[in-house]
Parts: C-alpha cells; sequence; structure tokens
C-alpha cells in the first residue's frame, strides 16, 4: 500500500523574532515581522519526504490554512519536496479567531476528499502553543493518533510509533489510516535548495475557502486581551561560589 | 458548576498533576475525578482522601492499558452524557495534552490547553508565544475542555477528603486501531522535574552528556531534579524528557540553577516563573542573567565541582 500522506503547514511568527503586545492589547504585531513555517510543520514534512523516498507513499500534499501569505509558505514546502498544496484562505479578520478546533474540521475533510491515508502535522505551533490540531482531526476521523513523534516505522499494514512522553519514551502501533504529530527529535528537516525553489513556483497549488469544505469558521472563543507577560528583574552578581552558596543558605535552599 | 478531573496515574500512584488540576477544578466547582485504568482501585482510594474531591468514578477495564486516547475518548463520552459536566480538566501533561482535544473534538468543543489561571467560569488565562504574551479568553462552549498547567496551581492536600466511589458508566471500548506495546521510563531517584523544590539544568556550556555526571552530584547533595535546554537535547547530550522550555516541560521550582544556558527565550518560557533563579555562565553578557536572582560569570567546569565540594554533606 502506497500511502497518500498530508501534510499541514502552519505559517507562524519565525521562531527567532521578539513578540511584542499590540497597543490594543488584542494581539501581537505582525506586519512587517518576519514570518516562517512552524519548526514542528517543517519536521512533519521531512518525514512525509523521507517516506516517499522509500516509496511508503505515493502523493505528498501540503496544506495551510490562513490569509494570502500562506502561500509562501506552501511554497517552502513544494520546495521541500510536497508534489501540491492546498491553500485554505482565510481572510485576516477571520484567521484573527481561527483556531485548532476550526483547522481540524477542514483537515478531515480534505482528508476525505483526498483520500488521504495519514496526516502528519508539528506537534505544535509555536504561536498560539495549543498543541490540538493533530489530536482534534484524529477525533474526528475517528483514526488513531501517534502524537509526540520522534520515531516512526511501517510494519506491514500498520505503523509502529515511538512517543516522547513525560518520563520517556513510548511505543504504540497504530493502524493505517492514522495521524502522526512530530516531536523534535523525529528528524532534521532538510534546507529546500535553489533548484527545488524554483522547480517549486511550478508545481500546482489550490486556493480554497472554508466554505468550500463546508467548515463554519465562526468564533468559539473570545480573546478578552493579550499583554505583556509580567517581568523578571535581573537580580545581582556574585563573585565567587561561595557567595552564591552563603545565599543559597540565606535562602533556606542549602 | 460541575468539574470533571480526569486523574492521570500508573494504576499504582496517581501523578502529582492531578493534585494541581483539582486545585484549579475547585475553583470551577463541585469536582468529581475520573480514574480510568487497569487494576487501579488503589488510585481511586487514594484521590477520595483528596481534599475537595466529592465524587471518584472508577472505570478499572483491560482497555484501558496503556491509557490510549482512542480506549478512553469513549469512556469520556459515556461518562459525559450521564452527568453533564460544566468543564473537563486534565493536567497539561503528555497525557493530558494527548486527550484531551480528542474527546472535545467528538464533543464539538474548542479546547483550552495549558491554562495558567482562571477568571471566571467561562475565562481563562494561558500563555502563547512561548510565554512571551499572555492571553485572556472566554469560551463560549456549553463545556469546557481545559488542560492545566501543575506549576500554576498549588497541589491539593492529600488528606481531608472522604469522596464516595462508584463506577464510572459501561462504556463499550472497542479499539481495534491503537495498542499500547511498551514504555522506557527513565530511572532516577532524583525527584520528577515538574514537581522537584529544586531544578538543576544544563545547556549547551556542559559539551557533552558526560559531564552531566557534574550536575547529578550536585543534585544529589541538594535533592534536585536535573533537567536541559533545548540546545543540550538538540545537541544529543541528553534525552528529551530532560528538556524544559516552550517545547518540552514547563518547570516552577522554589529554586532553578541554570548551568551553561544562554537563556534562549523558548527555554525561559519554561522555568521563568521559578521563584529563585541562579545562573552560572562564563558569558557575562548571557541573556540569562537578565532574568537571574543571583548569577555567577564563571567557568561550570570550575564552579560546579566547587559548589558540590561545599554542599557535601
Amino acid at each position: 500500500m502506497s500511502l497518500r500522506i498530508l501534510v499541514g503547514c502552519k505559517r507562524v511568527i519565525d521562531y527567532a523574532v521578539k513578540v511584542r503586545v499590540k497597543p490594543d492589547k488584542l494581539g501581537v504585531v505582525t506586519d512587517g515581522v518576519k514570518h516562517s513555517m512552524n519548526p514542528f510543520d517543517e519536521i512533519a514534512m521531512e518525514e512525509a519526504m523521507r517516506m516517499k523516498e522509500k516509496k511508503l507513499a505515493s502523493e505528498v500534499i501540503a496544506v495551510s490554512c490562513g490569509p494570502q501569505q500562506s502561500q509562501e509558505t506552501l511554497r517552502t514546502a513544494l520546495a521541500m519536496g510536497a508534489d501540491r498544496a492546498i491553500h485554505v484562505k482565510i481572510e485576516p479578520k477571520d484567521y484573527e479567531t481561527l483556531q485548532p478546533f476550526h483547522v481540524s474540521k477542514i483537515l478531515a475533510k480534505i482528508v476525505e476528499e483526498e483520500k488521504i491515508d495519514l496526516v502528519v502535522l508539528g506537534k505544535q505551533a509555536i504561536d498560539d502553543d495549543c498543541n490540538q490540531t493533530g489530536q482534534m482531526t484524529a477525533g474526528l476521523l475517528d483514526w488513531p493518533q501517534g502524537t509526540f513523534v520522534s520515531n516512526v516505522e511501517k510494519v506491514d499494514g500498520h505503523l509502529n510509533v515511538l512517543r516522547e512522553i513525560d518520563g520517556g519514551l513510548e511505543t504504540v502501533k497504530v493502524s493505517i489510516p492514522a495521524v502522526l504529530t512530530a516531536d523534535l527529535r523525529l528528524n532534521e528537516p532538510r534546507y529546500a535548495t535553489l533548484p527545488n525553489i524554483m522547480k517549486a513556483k511550478k508545481k500546482p497549488m489550490a486556493v480554497k475557502s472554508a466554505a468550500d469544505y463546508g467548515v463554519d469558521t465562526s468564533p468559539r472563543q473570545e480573546v478578552l486581551s493579550v499583554e505583556d507577560p509580567p517581568t523578571r528583574e535581573a537580580g545581582q552578581k556574585v563573585e565567587s561560589v561561595e557567595e552564591l552558596v552563603q545565599k543559597l543558605k540565606d535562602g533556606g535552599f542549602i | 458548576g460541575s468539574t470533571l478531573v480526569i486523574a492521570e496515574h500508573d494504576n499504582e500512584k496517581l501523578t502529582p498533576v492531578t493534585l494541581n488540576a483539582i486545585t484549579a477544578a475547585k475553583k470551577l466547582g463541585d469536582v468529581s475525578c475520573l480514574v480510568a485504568g487497569t487494576q487501579c482501585a488503589k488510585v481511586a482510594e487514594e484521590i477520595s482522601k483528596v481534599d475537595g474531591v466529592q465524587k471518584v468514578l472508577l472505570a478499572d477495564n483491560e482497555a484501558f492499558k496503556g491509557f490510549l486516547p482512542e480506549s478512553l475518548t469513549p469512556l469520556l463520552l459515556a461518562t459525559q452524557k450521564q452527568f453533564n459536566f460544566s468543564h473537563i480538566l486534565a493536567g497539561a501533561t503528555a497525557f493530558g495534552k494527548n486527550l484531551i482535544p480528542r474527546v472535545a473534538a467528538k464533543l464539538d468543543v474548542s479546547p483550552i490547553s495549558d491554562i495558567i489561571g482562571i477568571k471566571s467560569e467561562d475565562t481563562f488565562i494561558r500563555t502563547i508565544y512561548a510565554g512571551n504574551a499572555v492571553q485572556t479568553v472566554k469560551s463560549n462552549d456549553t463545556v469546557k475542555l481545559v488542560s492545566v498547567r501543575g506549576t500554576a496551581f498549588e497541589a491539593a492536600g492529600t488528606e481531608g477528603g472522604s469522596a464516595a466511589t462508584e463506577n464510572a458508566p459501561t462504556a463499550e471500548i472497542n479499539n481495534s486501531i491503537s495498542e499500547f506495546v511498551g514504555q522506557e521510563l527513565s530511572k532516577s531517584d532524583r525527584p520528577e522535574l515538574t514537581s522537584a523544590g529544586i531544578v538543576i539544568s544544563g545547556g549547551r556550556g556542559m559539551k557533552n552528556g558526560d559531564n552531566f555526571k557534574l550536575l547529578y552530584d550536585l543534585a544529589d547533595n541538594m535533592k534536585a531534579a536535573v533537567g536541559a535546554s533545548r540546545a543540550a537535547v538538540d545537541a544529543g547530550f541528553v534525552p528529551n524528557d530532560m528538556q524544559i522550555g516552550q517545547t518540552g516541560k514547563i518547570v516552577a521550582p522554589d529554586l532553578y540553577i541554570a548551568v551553561g544556558i544562554s537563556g534562549a527565550i523558548q527555554h525561559l518560557a519554561g522555568m521563568k516563573d521559578s521563584k529563585v533563579i541562579v545562573a552560572i555562565n562564563k558569558d557575562p553578557d548571557a541573556p540569562i542573567f537578565q532574568v537571574s536572582d543571583y548569577g555567577l560569570v564563571q567557568d561550570l567546569f570550575k564552579a560546579i565541582p566547587e559548589m558540590t565540594e561545599m554542599t557535601k554533606k
């Protein structure tokens, strides 16, 4: 069985950017800020490509739900090797309240339409830090979920999944079709080479809307405020280990 | 309101984060706890004594081996159908993060992850962007599915409660899609990272995995847990379950000692709520010094053995 794989590619503020809260305290500044593919989604895309290179997958489709600029993120996915892309265009106003709740519904619909066998997503997006989309997509489809994955092997008709859990590692066996979410150690994503970036420009990208998939994007949650976290004042420098140990003794730690 | 806390445990004893989740649940209404597992009656007994727990629902079934979300979700749905809780909570751990969103999807609810505060029964506080912003979010769903950051809530007392235990509703658990194979848990006599009073963490400055022994020796003198930055995990020095930060564990001990850690945003996200922060780094410009109460600019390979010597019993 050769798998048809769907990979989620969220456009997020680049991990190296220091985010700033907007003056209206309802969000963070995104205009003029560098964005990239969510790092965990890059890992997901890499894993899909490796499956394709091992001839386990027949087609890899990249999907992103977001504003017009999400197409740049999808071009990166195509340059990494995805065969084609689906941009589910969300108007900026709706995007402010779009959540994993909505995205998972869209993904589940695409799965049906495109006859997908395996969904590979990042375990969490580094903007909202929700860590929900994979689990919710699996739930909607009644598929098994291999979350926080650091290794995956296809054995016959199922997947052996190594998961990162709190005290160590866990192995679960899931049947196919399935949803996987990538953790940090699953792989090291490749860089898109210039020839591949050029090639990616010619690969097909479908533009759809949430309504095309029959998904209602009306908000279930309201963000009442977004604020700066309490700041921590830098304390004092100590000159020696001796002085440090004395401070810790004074604090009752030793 | 009436809340359900999904207990996290290993069939023998309760995972500490459950006690923090119970404290969060108490702010929302009456507290029931669901103990689902395999021969887990002991856990039900333990949780029935926790202060503030009114009812314990026990679901003891071979099918819950490995606590797979594919098996637990039908149980949660049956339980919700019978009791109509206003809130369903679990700790924001590998277990809770795996389960809560799946249940939420089946209930057609938008879950709220990793809350650090409760403003009212429908309004919660959580962090976004690795803790660089704090969001207050109001849920319009009729039932709220929430995962709770353990370090943000006190642990409920383990005595004083006398909850009645009853069997959870029976659900048809027919999981042919996933199977638990096994676990490899890191063995350690040191305290567990997320509930330890003192945490000592190493970063890229440790240079290799063997050098972490320096931190283990100091940790043993101080009864501390040992963690690591993402850089140290990425470099392969230590396993991922030691990672502290946005994509790893969140800790908030009384004392946090960062050793050879520069202080990337992602790392600060995981430890900046610690009560006292100590940084030891030979680079005086390392950002970690901007959040530390006590900073020592020194080579860790000199400072840590000295500190170990001075803290010897």
